[in-house]
C-alpha cells in the first residue's frame, strides 16, 4: 500500500511541477493545488498506513492496532490552509487579469519595467 | 505554568478581529490599532522580564502533556524577538498614519498588520514544528493581503510571484515535516532534541535538515533562494515594505537558528559548514545587488539579504561568541532596517521618485534628516559605538574561533560595501545640485520623521549601551547552546 501511495505522490508532484512551469496562470494555480495534495498524501503516508482501530482507548485493543491520529490532525490543518491559499490565489489571479489584461506569465515577468 | 506567553499572540488577534467590524471609521481604526499594539508590547516586556527572572516558560495547550499536545515555549531568544517585533509594529503603525492613504486605511490595513503580528509572535513562541508551519502560514496570509493591498498594477504583478514562491515553499515545509515525523515519531521541538541523537542513521536526518534549510531559506532569502525578494518587496508602499523587511525574513532566520541549534546537530560537519558557505554566498550576492542599483528602495532591500547572511554565518559557527553575535545582530538588524526604510520613504516622498540619479541637495533644506540618515547608515555598517558593531564583532570573533575563519574576513570586507551602498544614498540624495522637491506639509513631515528619529535613537542606545543588553543576549545564547535547558523546561511541565 505504501508503494502505491508513494507512486501516487510522486505522480502528483510531477504533474504539479509540469503545470507550474506553464505560461497560463490558471494552470499554475491548478499545479499548486496538486502540489499541496501531494504534500498532504505524503504526510498521511509517512505517519504509517497501518492500524485498524480508531484511536480511542477500549478493551481488547493493543497499541499496535491503533491508527496514528496525529497525521490526520496535521493533514486536516494543512488542507484548510491550502484551501484558503488557493482561494486567495484564484481571486488574485482574477483581479490581476482584470487590471493587467493578461494571464500569460511571460508577459508578467521582469521587475524593472513598471509602466 | 503561566499563560503570559500567549498574550502577545492573543491580544493582536483580538484587536484585529474587532477592527474588522468597522472598516470605515478611520479614527477608531488608528486608535485601536495603536492601543492593541501598545498592549502587546507591554505584555511582551512583562514576558521578557519573567523569562529572564524565572527561566524558560512553557505552556501546553489543552494541558496535554508535552510531547503529545502543542507546546508554546518562550525562551529568552523568543521573548527578545517578540518584544522587538511588537515595538517595530508600533512604529510602523505610527509611520503609516500620515502616508498610507485613506483608501488603504478603509480597507482593512490595520487588521492586516495586526494579523501579521499574530503570525510573527506565534512563530517566535511556538515549540512545535508543525505549529510553526501554521503560524508561518498565518503571517504569510496576512503578508499576501498586505503586499497586494491597494491593488496597483505592479503590486498585483509581483504578488503573484510572491504567492507562488511561498506556496511552493509551504508544500515543501509539509513534506519536510512529514519526513521528520516518519523518522522520529514526534514533532515537539524539545522531544525532537531528545529523540534525534538516539537515531543512528544520520544520513536521512541530514537530508531532512537540508530540506528544512531550503524551506526556511525561502522565507529568510538565503543565497540561491532570494530571487523573489527584490522584486516582491519593491512593489508595496514604504510602511509595508518596512514591516516586511524588518520582520518577515527574520522569522525564517529565527527558524533556522532554532532548528540548527536545538536538534539538527547530528552532522555538524556537513550541515553547519553548508550553512556557513551559503551565508557567505548570501552576503556576496546581496553586496552585488546593493551596489548594482541606482534605486533607494532596491539598495536597502539588498541590504536585507546581506544582513541575513551575516546572522546565519554567526549561527553556523555554533560557538558562544558566534551565537551571541547573531542574536545581537538579529535584533539590531530588525530595528535598523525599519529605521532605514522609514528614512528612505521620507526621501522618496520628498523627491517623488526612488531613482537616485534624480535626487540631490537635500542637506540644504532638510539638514536634520541628512544627519539622522548618515547616523543610521553608519549604524547599518557597524561603525564602532553604533548598534551594528557589537553584534558583528562577536560574529567575526566566532568565525575566527570556529572552523570558517576565512568567512570572517569576507564579513569584515563586505562591511565596507554595506557602508558604501548606504553612503551612496547620502551622497546622491543630500549632496550635489539641489533638485526641486515635492512640497510636503510640515505636520505630515513631522508625523513621519518623529517616529523615525525615536527609532534611530533606540538603535543608538542599543549600540552604545550594548553592555546593558548583554545579559539578555547571552542568556538567549546560553539556551541555544545548551538545548538541555530548553528540553527540561518543556518536558517537565
Amino acid at each position: 500500500m505504501e508503494i502505491i501511495m508513494s507512486v501516487a505522490i510522486g505522480f502528483l508532484f510531477m504533474a504539479a511541477v509540469y503545470l507550474m512551469l506553464s505560461k497560463s496562470l490558471i494552470r499554475i494555480i491548478i499545479g499548486t493545488g496538486l502540489l499541496s495534495h501531494g504534500a498532504h498524501l505524503l504526510l498521511l503516508t509517512m505517519g504509517g498506513l497501518g492500524g485498524n482501530s480508531p484511536p480511542v482507548v477500549s478493551h481488547g485493543v493493543s497499541v499496535s492496532d491503533y491508527a496514528d491520529p496525529l497525521p490526520q490532525a496535521l493533514i486536516l490543518t494543512a488542507i484548510v490552509i491550502s484551501f484558503a491559499v488557493t482561494s486567495f490565489f484564484l481571486v488574485l489571479a482574477y483581479r490581476s487579469y482584470q487590471e493587467l489584461g493578461t494571464d500569460n506569465m511571460n508577459l508578467l515577468r521582469g521587475t524593472e519595467d513598471y509602466e | 505554568m503561566s499563560n503570559l506567553l500567549l498574550f502577545p499572540i492573543i491580544i493582536p488577534l483580538f484587536f484585529a478581529t474587532i477592527l474588522m467590524i468597522f472598516p470605515k471609521n478611520i479614527k477608531l481604526q488608528r486608535v485601536l490599532a495603536v492601543v492593541g499594539t501598545g498592549f502587546t508590547l507591554l505584555f511582551a516586556l512583562v514576558l521578557l522580564a519573567k523569562v529572564n527572572a524565572d527561566g524558560v516558560q512553557a505552556v501546553t495547550l489543552g494541558s496535554w502533556p508535552a510531547p503529545f499536545g502543542i507546546s508554546m515555549v518562550s525562551d529568552p531568544l523568543s521573548a527578545l524577538l517578540v518584544v522587538t517585533a511588537s515595538l517595530l509594529v508600533l512604529f510602523v503603525i505610527f509611520y503609516s498614519i500620515p502616508i498610507i492613504g485613506v483608501k488603504r486605511e478603509q480597507s482593512f490595513y490595520y487588521p492586516g498588520i495586526l494579523f501579521l503580528m499574530v503570525g510573527v509572535n506565534g512563530a517566535f513562541t511556538t515549540g512545535d514544528i508543525f505549529n510553526l508551519f501554521v503560524f508561518v502560514e498565518v503571517l504569510l496570509m496576512a503578508s499576501y493581503t498586505l503586499i497586494v493591498h491597494g491593488g496597483e498594477k505592479p503590486q498585483l504583478r509581483e504578488s503573484i510571484k510572491y504567492l507562488l514562491v511561498n506556496i511552493i515553499s509551504s508544500a515543501l515545509f509539509v513534506a519536510a515535516v512529514a519526513f521528520l515525523y516518519s523518522v522520529t515519531g514526534t514533532l515537539n521541538m524539545a522531544d525532537l532534541a531528545v529523540k534525534i541523537p538516539q537515531i543512528e542513521e544520520t544520513g536521512i536526518l541530514t537530508v531532512i535538515a537540508v530540506m528544512f534549510l531550503v524551506v526556511f531559506g525561502f522565507k529568510a532569502a538565503i543565497f540561491p533562494l532570494y530571487f523573489w525578494l527584490p522584486g516582491s518587496y519593491y512593489a508595496p508602499p514604504i510602511p509595508i515594505l518596512a514591516l516586511f523587511g524588518a520582520l518577515l525574513t527574520k522569522v525564517g532566520v529565527y527558524a533556522i537558528m532554532r532548528t540548527y541549534t536545538l536538534f539538527f546537530t547530528m552532522n555538524v560537519g556537513f550541515t553547519h559548514e553548508l550553512l556557513g558557505i551559503i551565508a557567505i554566498l548570501t552576503i556576496l550576492a546581496g553586496c552585488v545587488g546593493a551596489l548594482a542599483y541606482f534605486d533607494v528602495k532596491k539598495i536597502i532591500i539588498y541590504n536585507i539579504i546581506i544582513a541575513v547572511g551575516v546572522i546565519l554565518f554567526g549561527v553556523a559557527q555554533l560557538n558562544q561568541p558566534g551565537i551571541d553575535g547573531s542574536i545581537m545582530y538579529l535584533i539590531h538588524d530588525m530595528m535598523i532596517k525599519a529605521a532605514l526604510f522609514f528614512l528612505v520613504g521620507i526621501i522618496a516622498v520628498l523627491f517623488g521618485t526612488t531613482d537616485l540619479r534624480k535626487m540631490g541637495g537635500l542637506i540644504k533644506t532638510y539638514p536634520v534628516l541628512g544627519w539622522v540618515y548618515l547616523l543610521t547608515a553608519f549604524g547599518l555598517a557597524g561603525i564602532p559605538p553604533l548598534s551594528g558593531f557589537p553584534g558583528k564583532l562577536l560574529i567575526i570573533q566566532g568565525g575566527f574561533e570556529g572552523p570558517q575563519f576565512w568567512g570572517s574576513i569576507i564579513v569584515l570586507a563586505t562591511s565596507l560595501v554595506v557602508l558604501l551602498s548606504a553612503v551612496r544614498i547620502f551622497i546622491y540624495a543630500f549632496w550635489g545640485q539641489p533638485v526641486e522637491t515635492v512640497p510636503l506639509q510640515k505636520s505630515t513631515f513631522n508625523q513621519m520623521f518623529i517616529p523615525t528619529v525615536i527609532l534611530v535613537a533606540m538603535t543608538v542606545v542599543f549600540g552604545v549601551g550594548a553592555e546593558l543588553f548583554m545579559p539578555f543576549i547571552s542568556g538567549a545564547g546560553e539556551v541555544l547552546l545548551n538545548p538541555s535547558i530548553y528540553i527540561d523546561a518543556v518536558l517537565k511541565e
